[in-house]
């Protein structure tokens, strides 16, 4: 809402020295509406601008256009230049004025917006003086089919700066979607008067007179939908009236384009009073005005020429010829003012909000009149808006008052009560009950009293957001002060902090970043080239996305079912600028459709909590939102330096980043061979749980890695974390430390290549029996010595009792126990 | 080795004269003193105490003296010998210490050599603010709650006091999931702001609750260096019986002061949440200036373009309306929420230009940040 502050002035009595920021700011303080800019107008402006009066024109030919070299007088003094005995002399490129007419002069010194410097100067072979001012040289606007031509009324000689409101500031506020009525002057004054507590005159607060039998007959089909309508007829408009300059300035100053007369006086008045104003030509009615809903199969053509099929639940403004007008959106073209039209019909009416709000949407239709009815408008303005308009017709437009129609008589918001107290206690603020019954009545509600504790509390026509007692207790904390709110605490609650998932959560994050991880937040979007880049069959499981009706871009249209496509992207954007050596990770949700979720969630009540059934058959709308950890890795894990070369990344690293979300998650990972997109067949780790599928890990697929464009061997691990989390914390147990010496034994054993080192070991250790202590691989052997296709393991054993001193008997014999069946299991021999 | 003789006078054995003694004795010192090595002093050991030493060969010499001499001399060679044993000792410890002392100085090393040979981690400032944040609520009782981001519009709208089809949810602009038909009416949204979750707790676990929601949120702004599509926040939310607009102001400046700075403040100014009544936005005493900037243009201050104040997030007292949707009896209970985004606040507090950086994954801006913010 932007409000000329010269207008606001109008309507509240402000002392001087109160500027346009001081108000701006003290509702900002109060709350009526919010400051967000304050532009000045006429910047780069400064005078003598003068208004002048044509004493004469000489024509000049013979230049490419015609040029008028004008006689101006500018003072209003008897002698001296500009005087009418010594008028200005002024060269003219512009047409639209004759001897008598007063004009915009601006003389020599002045500087017009643009830096435009007004000085003496000799053109087309005459002197001249100054400048004869369109619309557009003085920043009023884009007019410039001409100069200005000012009433004749205008003092010859004055300061125009001031007589045009050139000096002048538009305060831009931000209103809330519940303060309709601080979308007008008329809200905006109020709020004004109250913060700065000066009387206030309501604007649209006078008689209107009653409906007569000449009115447009009008009838409401619909009374849900338009409670009130009223409909003025106004005659013998002068077509070519064109609307007072103050008029339009304010307008524009408004953000709005002046068009014509008849146009430009609803929308001074919406403007004003905050009331949507519509008007029709009358010769292009046909039969009464009806409001209805409208009707399968209806189309109608809106002011903007677009053709809009009409929805059921759409409220219209008909006549025998059908629909004339989207209720309260947009009127039709069919009924449209137009350059000729001088019999109007004035519609000022009140429509149902959410209504409105959702013909809004449905049609994709905004404009100023539905911004204002959507959010609630003053039933009972539309009698005194309609008047107002009326009176400007008649007086700008020669118009005759005939006829009134008034149907429907809009009801005023329900009455609260509330005790005086109340909005003391919202507020942990003692006020007093004078206190709290005048700030109700100064917002316009009717207060009195119901026994000595409650007050019952009327809001007025214009406050259809006060509904609840703590929508009175807001404006009495408001308007007394936020600046009154002490600072308490709440006395502290017996609280349980995080929960078990989510310290795990930010274990894992701590340990992978303690691993030398650093933490990427992708966007969760993607689209289907993502996934083809993956390598992912067509009934991959990640095809199945949850998609977006309205995606930030066409190519990612998806929710994401797997976290590697944003990590591998940061990862090449990384690469791109030059880090090479990456090591990144990223927790997050997936999204994965639920196969038998109901195609539409349920809307449920808000009157009451829903029940346990309906709340669950909401939740089983929702897709399934699991929270995984992935990583991807690539260039060296360990850097070269002084010390010798670096480590490459690799599916080693992968792998083990999945070891160490294990063990923040104190669970033992299950390592087994394993072939999935996008990973290398031959380099790619199942990871599992329990026996459960938690992930994957190792190398990516050469391929992707080339379509991609990643750097060679980048390896990466997916695994989803809410599998990982045990349901309760697992208690870690104290291990018993013996004291006792320990035992040392080596072991080699030779098996078939393709047995996993992860069986030998298993079995070694579950031989070895209760002595082992622990088991390490400490030598991976292949080559000529041990055959073809056989690798082998060299493992350090290290045995210890916990009560004595073991023998180098009992030693061996545990070390050969553990060979028995490891040899048993997995065919391995001693090496020799 | 001569036998004993009575009738020897041991001032006619050569050996055992006083100034024979006094000689080697001085002999061994000097030759210990001039010992430049262990291996030297090793062998003048050898000379000066060994079996073949003069003063131990004097000493065998006392045997057969008389004995009225053989105390005389004895005691005068054995103070020779320990004279020298000691040397022989003093010695050898200070050309040990010699040895020490060089062998440290040999292996000197250049300290200022680096060894980062384990790479550097580090975690997200978004991910670490967020559990700063946390961490002082839960000290203050609250506990942290998470939801889905996928979420029933009835969740994130509804329960919330949000009319259907009322320009209030224009607020927000909001990323629809896809019906069947591809139209946006399937019901589900990505959540707008963290609130659902107050929905949830409050319906999972009833009144009364102190709880802090951080999360992603999601609406369709286009990036740029102030907007992201993707974004996060964290909400608050607290419904006990008797809590007031005081409350929440305390909870707002003690979180202020324990995050920003010892004696900060919160201002609140009048705004429109649907799912609070009355509603504030928050603004936070600026942490840098302290509002010293205000009205003295010498000294702008960048952090609040020297407004004194910073604009931090929404607040306000619990709709009554959310708790009948929520199952809790307003009559009994009332309560404040709160809530901030935490981009906006990471690039107050930690000076961070654009937003592009938060969501770009480059390795360069998170590492700084580290594990902790």
């Amino acid at each position: 809402m932007r409000v000329a502050y010269s207008w606001l002035r109008d309507h509240v009595a402000l002392p001087d020295g109160i500027t346009a920021f001081a108000v701006a700011d003290k509702l900002t303080q109060t709350g009526g509406a919010k400051l967000e800019t304050i532009h000045r107008v006429g910047e780069g402006l400064t005078g003598p601008l003068v208004v002048g009066e044509v004493a004469a024109i000489e024509e000049l030919a013979g230049f490419k256009k015609p040029i008028r070299h004008c006689q101006v007088v500018v003072t209003t003094a008897d002698e001296g230049p500009g005087s009418a005995a010594t008028p200005q002399s002024i060269v003219c490129g512009a047409r639209n004025f004759a001897v008598g007419d007063h004009v915009v002069v601006a003389l020599p010194g002045a500087v017009l917006p643009g830096d435009f410097r007004i000085a003496e100067r000799k053109t087309y072979g005459r002197d001249s003086n100054g400048m004869i001012c369109s619309a557009r040289e003085l920043g009023m606007g884009e007019e410039h089919s001409g100069i200005i031509v000012l009433s004749p009324e205008s003092p010859v000689g004055a300061d125009a700066i001031a007589y045009l409101g050139l000096d002048d500031e538009v305060i831009e506020f931000e209103v809330t979607p519940d303060r309709g009525y601080a979308l007008s002057l008329r809200g905006i004054a109020r709020e004004t008067a109250i913060g700065f507590d000066l009387p206030f005159q309501d604007p649209a607060d006078f008689d209107t007179p009653a409906s007569d039998d000449s009115g447009h007959p009008v009838r409401i089909e619909d009374p849900a939908g338009c409670d009130t309508f009223v409909a003025r007829t106004v005659t013998g408009v002068d077509p070519q009236a064109s609307s007072p300059l103050w008029m339009q300035r304010r307008l524009q100053m408004a953000g709005m384009r002046p068009i014509s007369l008849i146009v430009d006086v609803t929308n001074y008045v919406m403007l004003e009073l905050g009331q949507p104003i519509h008007a029709y030509d009358r010769q292009r009615l046909s039969g009464p005005i009806v409001v209805r809903r409208a009707r399968a199969g209806e189309v109608l053509e809106t002011l903007d020429g677009a053709k809009r099929r009409l929805d059921p639940a759409d409220l219209l403004i008909t006549d025998d010829s059908g629909p004339i007008g989207l209720a309260g959106v947009m009127g039709g073209a069919s009924t449209e003012i137009h350059d000729g039209s001088s019999d109007v019909v004035i519609e000022a009416a009140h429509f149902e909000a959410t209504s409105i709000a959702r013909t809004v949407r449905r049609h994709k239709l905004f404009s100023e009149a539905a911004k204002r009815f959507e959010r609630g408008t003053d039933p009972a303005t539309a009698r005194t808006a309609s008047q107002r308009v009326v009176d400007l017709l008649v007086e700008l437009a020669g118009g005759t008052a005939d006829g009134v129609t008034v149907v429907g008589r809009g009801s005023r918001p329900v009455a609260i009560t509330i005790p005086w107290t109340h909005p003391g206690r919202v507020a942990g603020v003692e006020y007093t009950r004078e206190e709290v019954e005048r700030w109700l009545r100064q917002v316009g509600c009717d207060v009195a009293a119901s026994g000595s504790d409650a007050l019952v509390a009327t809001p007025p026509s214009w406050r259809p957001d006060l509904r609840d007692p703590n929508d009175l207790a807001e404006e009495v904390i408001r308007l007394a002060g936020f600046d009154r709110l002490p600072s308490t605490l709440p006395k502290a609650s017996a609280g349980t902090g995080y929960s078990h998932a989510q310290r795990i959560r930010r274990r894992v994050g701590t340990a992978l970043a303690s691993a030398g991880y650093v933490e990427v937040i992708a966007y969760p979007f993607l689209g289907p080239a993502d996934l083809d880049a993956l390598g992912l069959s067509e009934d991959d499981p990640r095809r199945n996305t949850v998609q977006l009706a309205n995606p930030i871009s066409e190519e990612q249209p998806s929710m994401r079912t797997t976290l590697l496509p944003g990590l591998l992207a940061a990862l090449r954007r990384n690469v791109g600028r030059g880090n090479s050596d990456l090591a990144l990770f990223e927790q997050g949700l997936v999204f994965r459709p639920r196969k038998d979720a109901a195609p539409v969630a349920p809307r449920l009540t808000v009157e009451r909590r829903p029940s346990e059934q309906e709340l669950a058959s909401l939740d089983a709308a929702l897709p399934l939102q699991p929270r995984r950890v992935a990583v991807v890795l690539a260039g060296l894990r360990e850097p070269a330096g002084w010390w010798g070369p670096g480590r490459p990344a690799g599916w080693q690293d992968a792998i083990q980043a999945a070891r160490v979300i294990a063990d923040a998650c104190r669970v033992e990972l299950e390592v087994t061979q394993d072939q999935h997109e996008p990973w290398h067949p031959g380099r790619c780790a199942r990871l599992a749980v329990n026996g459960r599928l938690v992930g994957h890990a190792g190398e990516l697929h050469p391929r992707v890695v080339a379509d991609l464009g990643l750097p060679p061997r980048t390896a990466a691990l997916e695994l989803e974390l809410d599998r990982m989390i045990p349901a309760e914390e697992i208690l870690t147990r104290a291990p018993a430390i013996s004291a006792m010496p320990v035992a040392t034994q080596d072991v080699a054993l030779v098996v078939d290549a393709a047995v996993p080192e992860h069986y030998v070991e298993a079995a070694l250790r579950e031989g070895a029996g209760p002595l082992l202590e622990s088991l390490r691989l400490f030598d991976v052997y292949t080559g000529e010595r041990i055959g073809e296709g056989r690798k082998s393991l060299a493992f350090a054993l290290r045995f210890r009792a916990p009560d004595r001193t073991l023998t180098a008997e009992e030693a061996s014999a545990a070390r050969e126990a553990a060979v028995a069946l490891a040899a048993a299991r997995t065919g391995a021999a001693l090496r020799s | 080795m001569s036998a004993p003789n009575k009738s020897y006078d041991p001032v006619e054995v050569e050996a055992v004269k006083p100034d024979e003694v006094a000689r080697h004795r001085a002999d061994a010192l000097a030759a210990i003193a001039a010992a430049a090595t262990l291996d030297e002093l090793h062998q003048v050991k050898i000379a000066v105490a060994g079996d073949r030493a003069p003063l131990a060969l004097a000493n065998r010499e006392i045997g057969a003296l008389p004995p009225a001499a053989r105390a005389e001399v004895g005691k005068r060679i054995g103070e020779a010998r320990g004279a020298v044993k000691r040397a022989l000792a003093e010695r050898q410890e200070q050309l040990e210490a010699e040895r020490d002392a060089r062998v440290l100085v040999d292996e000197a090393v250049d300290v200022t050599l680096p060894w980062d040979r384990a790479p550097r981690g580090a975690r997200h400032p978004l991910t670490t603010i967020q559990e700063r944040i946390a961490d002082i609520f839960v000290a203050m009782g609250y506990q942290v709650v998470d939801g889905p981001e996928i979420e029933a519009e009835w969740y994130n709208f509804d329960a919330l006091n949000f009319p259907p089809d009322h320009p209030v949810r224009d607020l927000q602009d909001t990323f629809f999931v896809a019906g069947k038909d591809g139209s946006d009416g399937s019901g589900l949204v990505l959540r707008t702001h963290t609130s659902p979750v107050q929905a949830r707790t409050l319906l999972e676990q009833g009144a009364p609750v102190y709880a802090v929601s951080p999360g992603r949120t999601y609406r369709t702004d286009e990036l740029d260096a102030t907007h992201t599509p993707v974004f996060s926040q964290i909400e608050g939310l607290a419904v006990d019986e008797g809590l007031t607009m005081a409350d929440l102001k305390g909870t707002l400046d003690h979180w202020a002061d324990a995050m920003f700075g010892s004696g900060l403040v919160t201002r609140l100014r009048p705004h429109f949440f649907p799912f609070t009544e009355p509603s504030a936005e928050v603004d936070l005493q600026c942490f840098v200036c302290k509002g010293a900037s205000v009205g003295d243009p010498e000294n702008p201050c960048r952090t609040c373009g020297s407004e004194g104040w910073i604009e931090w997030g929404g607040c306000g007292m619990v709709n009554p309306r959310v708790l009948v949707a929520c199952g809790v009896d307003p009559d009994r209970y009332s309560g404040f929420a709160f809530g901030m985004g935490l981009e906006r606040s990471l690039m107050f507090l930690n000076g961070v230009q654009d937003m592009r950086d938060m969501i770009e994954g480059d390795v360069r801006f998170t590492l700084p940040f580290g594990m902790e913010i």
